[in-house]
């Protein structure tokens, strides 16, 4: 049986893809939250967070091999870089492409166009600017060691494996605790129950969503720099698969819920990678999109519902 | 209008502080340093490339050169035209009422001059160079087709198709399957003119098989799924190699030809042919598209992008219109698609990748959605400029300016360079807060929750 066999070697790299997927989805979802549109720009966030990690590993690590303390180090600088260039992008995003068009009341057909003309300028303003072939990351430790980390049902966790689940878990658990008990988080929550009504409250709706956006480039941006980590590379076309994936994680998780995004993702990384002997790599891309079309036709508010304006 | 911002505390804040606070909040300022930040994107835009040994060439290339100073003039002048556009106010209304004399109301009128333009069109390219002439029919012909079949879904419907390619791809595969081209055969091998009813319907069932359990929901989940079908059709055409002959595609797909009642005729290589045969189909496709806007379908269609929930209060069946309208969109995309396969002679799974869909879509929004001659001229203009200005820039930075121009059209000119009159009429009200404009909010009927 496909399934059965070698179950955790596909499962822990699985749930390291579900890790970046959840990342991802948590951009869409916050988006969706807010504004109740699909930011399909988001995957070029992610993308720029790739290079921006990239290009400030590259400098920092220069031509040393680091180890210990300071790969931990520049792990985290890499992170920091690619989120912070996700959050700059995700705000020039939201006051170029929506701002204008928010300000106009537009159809909401006209935010998903401006949004996907915005995401084809990223994607070849930097394949323009950072050359179209992919770039290589310099490796802050040893992506492939003759001996793994750790060893869960017999079956080795990478550092890299190790990697993408303490920071994705932090920044998860971070995340949540922003929307459910910041002052920020209750801004988000209103404006997503009801904007009319928390801007009668005096909540400043343009600043919460440019906070939201941010919020949400932050951790796209993150999730970049981890995917190209791993994969040791950034090109510009990288965001474009990952992010249809995250957008089916978060529809799986019920979209605008942030517990749904994180599940979803999850989720979708495992089934993703489990199912990969069963049917073979050049199709996994299928199952993604099988999904999506399975969780509209079946239960088209996901698996924990639609609510980011309620308290988790 | 503008963005709401914290009063300053009055009292305690400096005098530096006060000047600061009062230029940033100057309107005029604001749109001056944006207008500057868009010249300086252009500059960057058609500046240099970066390369992987040095990324920052671009950036240094196109700033840090005396030529970054005719962009931000260029941008200045822009802007003080800008700012005068209020004071001019009353030469522009009577430009627009001279423009809106010139739309004839007369039908005899409005019927000689499509005559005169189909006489042109007929008689205009044979004075064409060859490489205009297969830029007209490659190009522009074909794509003039699939983008007033966009048009119907995104124009007429309201509905966002990202993946109006893969039925393209249908199409074209269908015609290559039934001409007994790709490596499993046929049982009966048909004239590529049969093969427009195979490549339509398989087109068609394509559409309502992905547009049935899409359309109940939300009109914005049919954008996603429609992009995720497209990259799926393009993963099947690349690697179920047995059926679709793979990455190097199928050929030779046959030239149309006509043996009937003693009339031989083979369409071949030659252009003009072709450019014929896609000009009769054109006229006839806009004659039928017309009608059907102007029909009880086209009157549907837009009670729904007006409100929808009135609409389905009104007795109208949302779901059965947007389906329909996805639906003759797929199919157009089908026929466009044997066309192309018998013009060029090849399918490659190259040809049908997300970006030409995105393509159709930029022809659809820059023409003006909803608009006939729009997606005319949409997709004639922006074929013909990257041709024209070849030598010029890069091709691959093709996108780079079609992105920026999708998202310069939604801020400023959403009704598009030939607007529907009905279609501005609309986004203008959904601007004022009536109606929608689009299709996208959950059909009444199919509400979740």
């Amino acid at each position: 049986m496909c399934l059965t066999h070698h179950f955790s070697s596909y499962f822990i790299p699985g749930l390291a893809n579900g890790f970046l997927y959840a990342l991802i989805a948590l951009g869409y979802t916050l988006v969706y939250g807010v504004l109740q549109l699909i930011n399909f720009a988001h995957s070029e966030v992610f993308m720029s967070g790739g290079f921006g990690g990239l290009f400030a590993l590259n400098a920092v690590i220069g031509s040393k091999t680091p180890s210990g303390l300071e790969s931990a180090g520049f792990v985290v600088i890499g992170l920091v870089a690619g989120a912070v260039s996700g959050g700059v992008v995700a705000f020039v995003l939201e006051r170029v492409a929506y701002r204008p068009l928010r300000r106009r009341h537009a159809p909401k057909l006209a935010f998903l166009i401006s949004a996907i003309g915005m995401s084809y300028f990223l994607q070849n303003l930097a394949g323009k600017e950072f050359g179209r072939d992919a770039r290589t990351m310099k490796a802050p430790f040893t992506l492939t060691p003759s001996k793994p980390l750790f060893t869960v049902f017999g079956e080795g966790v990478t550092v890299y494996y190790a990697v993408i689940a303490v920071a994705a878990i932090t920044m998860l658990v971070l995340l949540d605790r922003m929307v459910n008990a910041t002052r920020l988080g209750q801004g988000i929550r209103a404006v997503a129950q009801d904007a009319d009504t928390a801007s009668l409250m005096g909540v400043d709706i343009n600043r919460v969503i440019a906070q939201t956006f941010i919020v949400g480039g932050l951790l796209g941006g993150a999730a970049g720099f981890l995917f190209g980590l791993g994969t040791a590379g950034v090109s510009y076309t990288m965001g474009f698969v990952p992010g249809v994936k995250a957008f089916t994680a978060a529809v799986l998780g019920g979209i605008g819920n942030i517990r749904g995004a994180m599940l979803g993702g999850l989720l979708l990384g495992v089934i993703e990678n489990m199912a990969q002997p069963c049917i073979g790599a050049n199709w996994i891309d299928v199952v993604s999109f099988v999904i999506l079309v399975l969780v509209l036709m079946v239960r088209p508010t996901g698996l924990l519902g639609e609510r980011l304006g309620r308290s988790a | 209008m503008t963005a709401t911002r914290e009063i300053p505390t009055s009292g305690e804040s400096s005098a530096p502080a006060k000047a600061w606070a009062k230029w940033r909040d100057n309107q005029r300022v604001r749109r001056l340093v944006g207008t500057e930040l868009a010249a300086l994107t252009l500059a960057l835009m058609m500046g240099p490339s970066g390369n992987l040994t040095s990324p920052t060439h671009g950036f240094t290339g196109s700033w840090f050169t005396p030529k970054v100073l005719i962009f931000l003039a260029g941008g200045v002048v822009l802007w003080a035209l800008m700012e005068s556009w209020g004071a001019l106010s009353s030469a522009r209304e009577q430009v627009s009422v001279a423009a809106s004399r010139l739309r004839p109301t007369d039908p005899r009128v409005r019927y000689a001059l499509y005559v005169v333009l189909l006489l042109l069109a007929i008689v205009l390219p044979r004075g064409l160079s060859n490489f205009w002439q297969e830029v007209l029919v490659d190009q522009i012909g074909i794509y003039v087709l699939l983008a007033i079949g966009l048009n119907v879904v995104v124009g007429f419907a309201g509905l966002l198709d990202l993946g109006y390619i893969a039925f393209y791809a249908i199409g074209a595969y269908s015609c290559a399957y039934w001409t007994g081209v790709l490596p499993v055969k046929p049982p009966h091998h048909f004239n590529p003119f049969v093969t427009i009813i195979f490549a339509v319907i398989a087109a068609m069932a394509a559409g309502v098989i992905l547009g049935a359990p899409t359309l109940r929901l939300r009109g914005d989940y049919l954008a996603i799924v429609t992009l995720g079908f497209g990259e799926i059709i393009t993963l099947y055409a690349n690697n179920l190699t047995s059926v679709t002959g793979g990455a190097q595609g199928s050929n030779p797909v046959p030239h149309f030809s006509v043996n009937l009642l003693g009339l031989h005729y083979k369409w071949r290589l030659q252009n003009m042919p072709y450019y014929y045969l896609l000009l009769a189909f054109v006229v006839v496709i806009l004659v039928m598209f017309r009608s059907l806007e102007n029909s009880k379908v086209g009157r549907a269609w837009t009670a729904i992008r007006e409100d929808e929930v009135a609409a389905e209060a009104s007795g109208i069946n949302t779901y059965k219109y947007k389906l329909m309208a996805f639906a003759i969109g797929a199919s157009t995309s089908g026929f466009a698609g044997v066309l192309f396969a018998s013009k060029i002679q090849t399918v490659t799974p190259l040809s049908f990748v997300l970006q030409q869909s995105i393509l159709v879509l930029v022809f659809v929004i820059f023409g003006g959605m909803g608009s006939l001659p729009g997606a005319l001229v949409g997709a004639a203009v922006l074929q013909w400029a990257p041709n024209f200005l070849r030598n010029h820039f890069q091709k691959q930075d093709l996108f780079l300016f079609l992105g920026a121009l999708l998202v310069v059209m939604m801020i400023y000119r959403p009704q598009g360079i030939v607007p529907s009159r009905r279609r501005s009429r609309e986004l203008g009200l959904a601007e004022a807060g009536v109606g929608t404009a689009d299709a996208m909010s959950a059909p009444v009927a199919g509400e979740i929750q």
